[in-house]
């Protein structure tokens, strides 16, 4: 317990502000603020800036609400946008192109979390698929190694597919700075030497359907579970891509549930 | 779900206030509360209770965090969003300051002061919104603080010098 009469923190001075000071500390602060004269003109300044930005910007949630924001014609248009989402994605493992164009479509506005992630997921599957002696920083060999220490960084107990069953064998992982904190990134090989990736990064994007992007000769399928964004990268190859991402998403999901009781 | 409707929608003017402070410009704050609302609407079926208020703010809080993102890849575009009104005077001249002040603050200092001083979040709600602990917040806010008081003493790089 903080001793009653143990000196002022500047967070204190902060929370006496913005009114979370603790109950007990309040009269502490104010006698501080009384035999400190520079630390009571910094908080007559913090508060008289916060009556600034009040009186700029308060009236602002007085004035009517416009138009455009009426709920029931937003709802429509995002209703109609979900069921064209649901039936893109059941479309996108018959007919090709549709999922494309439609992340796309969703994205036009505003670089998205599935641009974002998808670029950075081929970057790095450029830059590493190519190298012949250090593709990884952990080895396949050293499994539970590699999951431990990447789930330890990502703070998220990462899931690393076997992918056996596609003809692919797991070579490594290794870490990346991602746009909003570290990602992690593991690489399997198949009996020809094409490779493939997984890009796993932090997200509070909702979850959302599997999404295919191309690129030049390489591609992409990106989703999102459990406040974790997957990045699914390999040659340019729509029907294996999907395929390799299926069997690594119905593992990550059965260990989900499995360590989800 | 007629509370989540209700929820959304008697938050739509704190919504705007707060757009409009941390974009200083009418028309991109209200396209993005426009996109918060409809991000929102189209996720109703993952948001499983929880303080309403708080998600929305974090979807806008995020988009705009994008749009900068986008707009750091466009450097010719940045100008324009702070810098283009004539200097004032008298009363005026004071909510340009603050207006400007604010504009000088880094991204998630501005968002951290503008949540706790104009929307009234605890520390606890911006950590959420922010996905931050509260340490972090917490120095943001003091950061902020700093900076505005020191724009507001006299210490204007650029800004200045342009006139």
């Amino acid at each position: 317990m903080i001793d009653r009469n143990s000196p002022v923190t500047e967070d204190e001075l902060h929370a006496y502000v913005d009114g979370e000071i603790a109950a007990d500390r309040r009269g502490a602060v104010e006698a501080w603020l009384a035999s400190h004269p520079e630390d009571a003109a910094r908080v007559a300044h913090w508060r008289a800036q916060a009556e600034a930005i009040r009186a700029h910007y308060g009236m602002i949630a007085s004035e009517p609400v416009p138009a455009r924001f009426d709920l029931d014609k937003l709802a429509r248009g995002a209703r109609s946008w979900r069921a064209v989402a649901a039936a893109a994605v059941i479309a996108a493992f018959l007919i090709g192109g549709v999922v494309g164009w439609m992340a796309h479509a969703a994205s036009a506005a505003a670089p998205s979390r599935f641009d974002t992630f998808t670029a950075q997921a081929l970057d790095a599957y450029r830059v590493y698929v190519v190298e012949v002696r250090h593709p990884v920083e952990v080895t396949g060999g050293e499994r539970p190694h590699l999951v431990q220490w990447l789930s330890k960084r990502l703070d998220y107990e990462l899931r690393i597919p076997e992918l056996e069953q596609s003809g692919l064998k797991l070579v490594g992982g290794r870490l990346l700075p991602g746009p909003f904190g570290p990602a992690a990134f593991c690489m399997y090989e198949g009996p020809s030497g094409e490779r493939f990736t997984i890009y796993y990064a932090r997200t509070d994007s909702p979850q959302t359907a599997m999404r295919y992007r191309e690129a030049d000769r390489f591609a992409a399928v990106y989703w999102v579970e459990h406040g974790l964004a997957y990045v699914v990268s390999g040659p340019a190859d729509r029907e294996r891509l999907l395929n390799v991402a299926q069997a690594a998403y119905d593992q990550i999901d059965k260990g989900a549930s499995q360590g989800r009781p | 779900m007629a509370g989540f409707r209700q929820g959304i929608e008697s938050a739509i003017p704190a919504l705007r206030r707060y757009a409009r402070a941390l974009t200083r410009n009418a028309e991109l704050a209200d396209d993005l509360v426009q996109d918060t609302l409809v991000r929102a609407l189209r996720s109703e079926h993952l948001f499983h209770g929880g303080d309403i208020r708080s998600w929305l703010y974090t979807i806008l809080t995020n988009l705009n965090r994008n749009r900068l993102r986008a707009l750091a890849r466009r450097p010719a575009l940045q100008a324009i969003d702070d810098n283009d009104a004539p200097e004032m005077a008298g009363p005026e001249a004071g909510a340009r300051d603050i207006e400007r002040a604010l504009a000088s603050l880094v991204e998630d200092q501005r968002t951290a002061l503008l949540l706790v001083v104009l929307e009234g979040l605890t520390y606890r709600e911006v950590a959420e919104v922010q996905g931050v602990p509260i340490g972090t917040v917490m120095s943001r806010l003091a950061r902020a603080r700093m900076q505005i008081k020191a724009y507001l003493d006299g210490d204007r790089p650029a800004l200045r010098r342009i006139k």
